[in-house]
């Protein structure tokens, strides 16, 4: 296509003005200022005081004694990392077992209904982040729904403690983030050509062989968008552990929050928010080259 | 996918796991509408059916206040994030490549790729230096914040509709020379009204549910139906708070029930 010349160009910078200024001042020109912020001394009641320093830097990884200086690895920090991720990645793997089968579900239905199905999947996603997971908790809490009912059925004597463990925080972000991963694994399904599946079953292939040769490769776009859209609000989760967690199972959404809470240390903040952003870069350029890669080579 | 004679389609087990899947999803949403109406406190016991709760719901002075400012912001938000989304997206959709418009794409898109959480950090920390030079501690932070988060939500189902129109149209009142102000009102706002309106009802029930910027830039006493909530949450949860979101629920879906109804609009 033609370029533009200087005054469409410069109309067209125009008309967006309004929206580029919005968002340079409430959401991209503040994250500089995070940078800025990581590098300086904590004030004594929050804030910061104007002094370079790359202490708020290495208290993300390494943590030093009150007493003789020695510096260790940031144990506590290290953990909530690893708990930050593990359960990014397996409340994208739990989307993907549940979406795939959905999303398969909803694309094969007949054409009329299939709206009705995709409305379905999409009205718990837009309704309020934190009543969904006031729901999941008032389902696996002790006085719960579960527990009552097992209770009341005589199965169990006492209840089980679901609530505040990490097996909550991963029910909680399955369900809540589920929705992200069927959508684009159906849009990639609805595109798929019925004759593929023809042709595998002609040539004697089993249900097997067909779901696992034709129908996953040709839905991987799908199934890539999918996960990295669970597994960016995921890793980055703070409602959800908040909730769930119960203060004591701690993701790195929480860490960050304490910083600028009872912590007062805002560079540590500001240095642990911009780990969070880098590791969802990473996420992103993985997904960019897996997006990119030379499609020819999937079916070599 | 449309042949079904021969059963090409069906994979075992994957009805069974959608239909699970569903039913999970409901599930705890069910279970906060069904024992709204319990008139016993409890999960166990069924009491009998009652609307106490919405009485005590409606009753309740913080309710009331951190749902209208709730409103008031989402309406100022979605108002703000729609026009400034409209205007990009005219600027953006059905146009030859020009300078800068990879950048802006992706300015348009980043509230999307960085975590809620990164951004309210950031918020918090520039907003906290602006109120100590204005000394202004307004709900225009909170407005500006959401406006911001808003403008993707609004600007898709916009260029989405734009991208369906016909330039042809526009083209043929500049030819009866209709100036291009006319030509706005009369053909290319009429025929994008659909999307501006499913771009407002989105960024409507986006700003609603926008809890974690909402957290760290809201100023004290200002809090959202959606940051109440979460408060409440850790203190006692009692049924008035599924009167609540219940009625919140209620509201959310509405919404997006009218944002599909304008987004399958055809033309014509």
């Amino acid at each position: 296509m033609r370029a533009l010349n200087h005054w469409a160009t410069l109309s067209r910078w125009v008309l967006c003005t309004p929206a580029l200024l919005i968002l340079l001042l409430a959401a991209s020109g503040p994250l500089l200022i995070v940078l800025v912020y990581s590098f300086l001394s904590p004030g004594a009641y929050g804030g910061v005081v104007w002094q370079f320093s790359t202490e708020g830097w290495f208290r993300v990884f390494f943590s030093r004694d009150i007493f003789d200086g020695s510096v260790a690895p940031a144990q506590a920090h290290l953990q909530i990392f690893w708990r930050s991720v593990r359960l990014a990645l397996l409340t994208t793997f739990f989307a993907a077992l549940l979406g795939f089968p959905t999303a398969w579900f909803i694309a094969t239905r007949p054409a009329g209904t299939r709206e009705l199905w995709l409305f379905l999947v999409t009205i718990p996603f837009w309704t309020n982040l934190v009543i969904r997971t006031f729901a999941i908790q008032e389902v696996i809490r002790n006085q719960g729904l579960i527990n009552s009912a097992l209770l009341n059925s005589g199965l169990i004597n006492q209840p089980i403690q679901m609530l505040y463990t990490d097996f909550a925080i991963l029910v909680g972000m399955t369900y809540v983030f589920l929705p992200l991963m069927v959508l684009p694994l159906y849009a990639s399904m609805e595109k798929l050509d019925g004759r593929l599946l023809e042709a595998a079953y002609d040539l004697y292939a089993s249900r097997a062989r067909v779901l696992w040769h034709v129908i996953v490769p040709l839905v991987k776009p799908g199934f890539i968008a999918g996960s990295i859209l669970v597994f960016i609000p995921a890793i980055g989760a703070y409602v959800t552990p908040r909730i769930l967690g119960g203060g004591r199972n701690l993701m790195l959404g929480n860490l960050i929050e304490l910083q600028f809470g009872q912590g007062r240390n805002w560079p540590l903040g500001a240095a642990l928010a911009l780990t969070l952003l880098v590791i969802v870069l990473v996420a992103l350029l993985i997904y960019i080259r897996l997006v990119m890669r030379d499609p020819e080579r999937d079916h070599g | 996918m449309a042949r079904r004679a021969f059963a090409l389609n069906r994979l075992p087990g994957f009805t069974l796991i959608a239909f699970i899947t569903f039913f999970l999803l409901y599930l705890p949403i069910l279970t906060l509408v069904v024992f709204s109406f319990n008139a016993e406190a409890s999960m166990s016991i069924w009491g009998g059916f009652s609307v106490d709760w919405y009485r005590a719901a409606f009753a309740n002075r913080t309710v009331q206040e951190v749902s209208l400012r709730s409103l008031v912001i989402a309406v100022s938000a979605a108002s703000v994030a729609t026009t400034a989304a409209t205007l990009a997206a005219l600027a953006t959709t059905r146009t030859p490549t020009f300078r800068g418009q990879t950048l802006i794409y992706a300015l348009i898109h980043q509230p999307l790729m960085v975590p809620e959480i990164v951004t309210g950090v950031a918020l918090l920390i520039f907003f906290a230096v602006i109120k100590v030079y204005t000394g202004y501690t307004g709900l225009a932070y909170l407005i500006a914040a959401h406006s911001a988060f808003c403008i993707p939500f609004a600007y898709l189902p916009i260029r989405a509709r734009l991208q369906t129109m016909d330039i042809t149209l526009e083209r043929a009142a500049a030819d009866l020379y209709a100036t291009p102000l006319q030509t706005f009102r009369r053909i290319t706002l009429p025929l994008l009204m659909p999307g501006i309106l499913a771009g407002f009802m989105l960024a409507f029930v986006i700003s609603l549910d926008t809890v974690v910027i909402t957290e760290f830039v809201k100023s004290a006493g200002q809090d959202t139906l959606a940051t109440y909530m979460l408060g409440q949450i850790r203190r006692a949860v009692t049924p008035e708070m599924y009167a609540i979101s219940t009625l919140f629920l209620l509201l959310s879906i509405l919404a997006v029930a009218v944002f599909f109804l304008l987004s399958r609009q055809r033309l014509g």
